[in-house]
């Protein structure tokens, strides 16, 4: 899971100011101006603030923020939907900002797809042609694309809803149509812009896991931007907190869980069910030597809810953590209850010495 | 004496006027000269700086009359040169009239009537609609106005297809561009709010009053602003988030306007078309004054020599055209949203 294969996708030093005249702001910004001041100032605003994101080839990252935390304005980035004021996007190591329109719409056809929070399908087209907008948009017949758009609507579960219309259909399957759209795109890149959050909260968690299949399968790159944390942790690979246009922290989302180094990010992740978050690998003493007295084996991947379901509660037990069957270290269930505590506790927390510091 | 001498006299500008308080020039310098009394002003009825006024007391200032003349004047100087460039750009419109109307009239009812029920039927697809044309032109050609009927429909036909021909691309460029919009605005809307009858004065003076073109013209300029207005309307209104989606997959700018923009503002742009339909009927009434053929003919007699049943019967003619040119059109609406569900 740790992120050593190349980025698919690298945003360096992004600016996005909106305004009259962004490029003088912009002097302003790099000064360090705040983001208030410079729309008291200079009627400015600060959209995005100097962002460095690698986004990982075949991963899931995930952008979150709240409101007005610019996170809808990077993802449009990525696509140059929106222009920036500065910086540079590099996919696949071209830096799509020197792309003539030509290029940009090939890209958009063929390398990357996107998935609209309020599904923004065509209303006066059928499911299955809206499924193969990529395709009809480079010239193909329905006749040509109808295969490949019905192969990816049944994938997404709309098996025979292809002549229907989208207004005919609920939002969940509105959405399913977007993703369906996305995919028969064929593009290795998928952007995601909230696409869960206008629906409601069993159907998102079925699109949640069935983007996890999707993704298990296919391996795409996937943006997907969410304001819910639950959401973030449950689909990111990668995840990078945003707030007021600058990213505060990014990183594996267990990491950030454990050591959030911003007390905005204390905040968000103080309400998490952390046990069903937490996985044993990121709470686990890293050792190979001999377990000692422990009493069962656990996978590394188990989340601790898991963990404190086999130990029936049990603190004073001990578990081997394994890997693929072999050893790759031990869990103390006191150190498993104390990871549950956010923060206070586990600043006192004799393998974490250095968030001491850095908490202040 | 008038009011403001003392402006040009206190302004030393009196050797400017050029002249020496010789000639009586108002009316009310004359009536005081016949009543023996100075016409003196109390302030209460102290008139307005007008031209008028000013010319009283100072001769070269000219009088409003004068602007009126010197507008007219400056038309018919640019006249003929502007004939010479609007002339051939606008005889297409006297041939496609005058061909219509010759088709309208040379087909004989008993096809001409069939043709617009079978019009109406693929139009509208209601046995009900077609029945009512049905009525309709029977009903008008029993009391002997089937040629003035044709007529009018002919000149309707012609002109609020041309509306639409210039119309719907005019609104396009509008949607597409604020500063089109923002020039275009004020000139809709003096357009809708110019009283007909101003159009034809001007047209009357560069077209010869034997040219269908004429009023061609008239209710084309008139009835072309609704479906303008409505396209541009309909094109902004289009939900930015399919627009947005249309960019993000990598449209062109023309398979975005004709694949997603124009298909879904189609329901404005027919609301556009019925109206621009019914504006021509009501000008193609007006535009009888200089010499359109048509029910409005009728109407005009009535009024002339006061022939109370023409005027009446000629005028309830219009009405029953109105409602079924409006009710066909409606119904193409009606079918497009249909098939358009959302």
């Amino acid at each position: 899971m740790s992120i050593d294969n190349n980025p698919k996708i690298s945003v360096r030093n992004l600016y996005k100011i909106f305004g009259d005249n962004p490029q003088a702001a912009l002097e302003r910004v790099k000064e360090g101006i705040s983001k208030a001041d410079l729309l008291t100032e200079t009627n400015h605003v600060l959209g995005l603030n100097d962002i460095n994101v690698d986004m990982p080839t075949g991963k899931t990252t995930v952008i979150m923020g709240l409101s007005g935390s610019g996170k809808s304005t990077l993802i449009r980035h990525l696509n140059r939907l929106i222009e920036p004021t500065a910086g540079e996007v590099w996919i696949d190591d071209e830096n799509i900002l020197e792309y003539n329109e030509k290029q940009l719409r090939s890209l958009r056809q063929h390398r990357m797809s996107m998935v609209f929070q309020k599904f923004a399908l065509l209303p006066h087209r059928t499911v299955l042609e809206n499924a193969g907008l990529a395709p009809s948009i480079s010239g193909e017949s329905r006749k040509q694309y109808k295969d490949e758009a019905t192969k990816w609507l049944d994938r997404v579960g709309l098996e025979g809803q292809g002549n229907q219309y989208p207004v005919q259909l609920s939002g969940g399957m509105q959405q399913r149509v977007g993703i369906a759209r996305a995919l028969t795109s064929n593009s290795d890149i998928m952007l995601m812009d909230e696409a869960f959050s206008a629906l409601d909260p069993l159907i998102r968690t079925d699109m949640q896991n069935l983007l996890i299949d999707l993704q298990n399968e296919l391996q795409k790159t996937v943006i997907f931007i969410t304001h819910d944390l639950d959401e973030a942790l449950k689909l990111a690979d990668h995840l990078v907190m945003l707030k007021d246009g600058c990213v505060v922290q990014q990183g594996e989302p267990q990491e950030i869980l454990l050591r959030p180094n911003d007390p905005y990010i204390e905040d968000f992740v103080a309400d998490i069910n952390r046990a069903r978050v937490l996985r044993v690998r990121s709470v686990m003493e890293k050792t190979v030597g001999a377990p000692g007295n422990v009493a069962g084996d656990v996978d590394h991947e188990d989340t601790l809810e898991t963990v404190i379901a086999l130990s029936e509660g049990d603190t004073t037990k001990r578990y081997r953590v394994t890997r693929d069957g072999v050893q790759v270290g031990v869990l103390d269930m006191r150190t498993l209850v104390r990871a549950l505590v956010p923060q206070g506790g586990s600043s006192e927390d004799p393998r974490l010495p250095e968030l001491a510091g850095s908490d202040a | 004496m008038a009011t403001y001498d003392f402006l040009f006299d206190s302004l030393g500008l009196r050797g400017w006027c050029g002249d020496d308080q010789g000639g009586l020039s108002s009316m009310a310098d004359l009536l005081g000269e016949t009543s023996g009394q100075d016409a003196d002003i109390s302030a209460w009825d102290t008139p307005f700086p007008s031209l008028d006024a000013l010319h009283d007391a100072c001769s070269a200032i000219p009088q409003s009359r004068a602007l009126t003349l010197g507008l007219e004047r400056g038309f018919l100087d640019i006249k003929d040169s502007l004939k010479v460039v609007v002339d051939p750009l606008t005889q297409p419109l006297s041939w496609a009239l005058n061909d219509a109307l010759w088709v309208m009239q040379a087909v004989p009812w008993w096809i001409m009537i069939p043709v617009l029920m079978l019009i109406a039927w693929v139009v509208g697809r209601s046995i009900k609609l077609v029945g009512l044309v049905a009525a309709v032109f029977c009903l008008l050609a029993f009391v002997d106005y089937y040629d003035y009927t044709m007529q009018t429909l002919a000149i309707i036909f012609v002109c609020a297809f041309i509306c639409v021909l210039f119309g719907v691309p005019i609104g396009i460029a509008m949607s597409r561009s604020d500063r089109v919009q923002r020039t275009m605005i004020p000139i809709l809307d003096m357009l809708q709010t110019l009283p007909p009858f101003v159009y034809l004065i001007p047209l009357i003076f560069l077209f010869s009053v034997t040219e269908p073109k004429l009023y061609g013209i008239a209710i084309i300029l008139y009835a072309i602003v609704p479906v303008v207005r409505l396209t541009d309307l309909g094109i902004r209104l289009v939900d930015k988030d399919v627009i947005e989606a249309a960019d993000a997959y990598g449209m062109t700018k023309r398979q975005k306007l004709f694949g997603v923009q124009i298909p879904l503002a189609l329901p404005n742009i027919m609301a556009g078309v019925n109206q621009t339909i019914m504006m021509s009927l009501a000008m193609v009434v007006i535009a009888s004054l200089v010499s359109a053929p048509g029910l409005g003919v009728l109407v005009l007699r009535g009024i002339r020599n006061l022939e109370l049943g023409v005027g009446l019967l000629s005028g309830l003619g219009i009405v029953l055209l109105a409602v079924i040119l409006d009710r066909v059109t409606k119904a193409a609406l009606e079918r497009i949203n249909s098939q358009q569900p959302g």
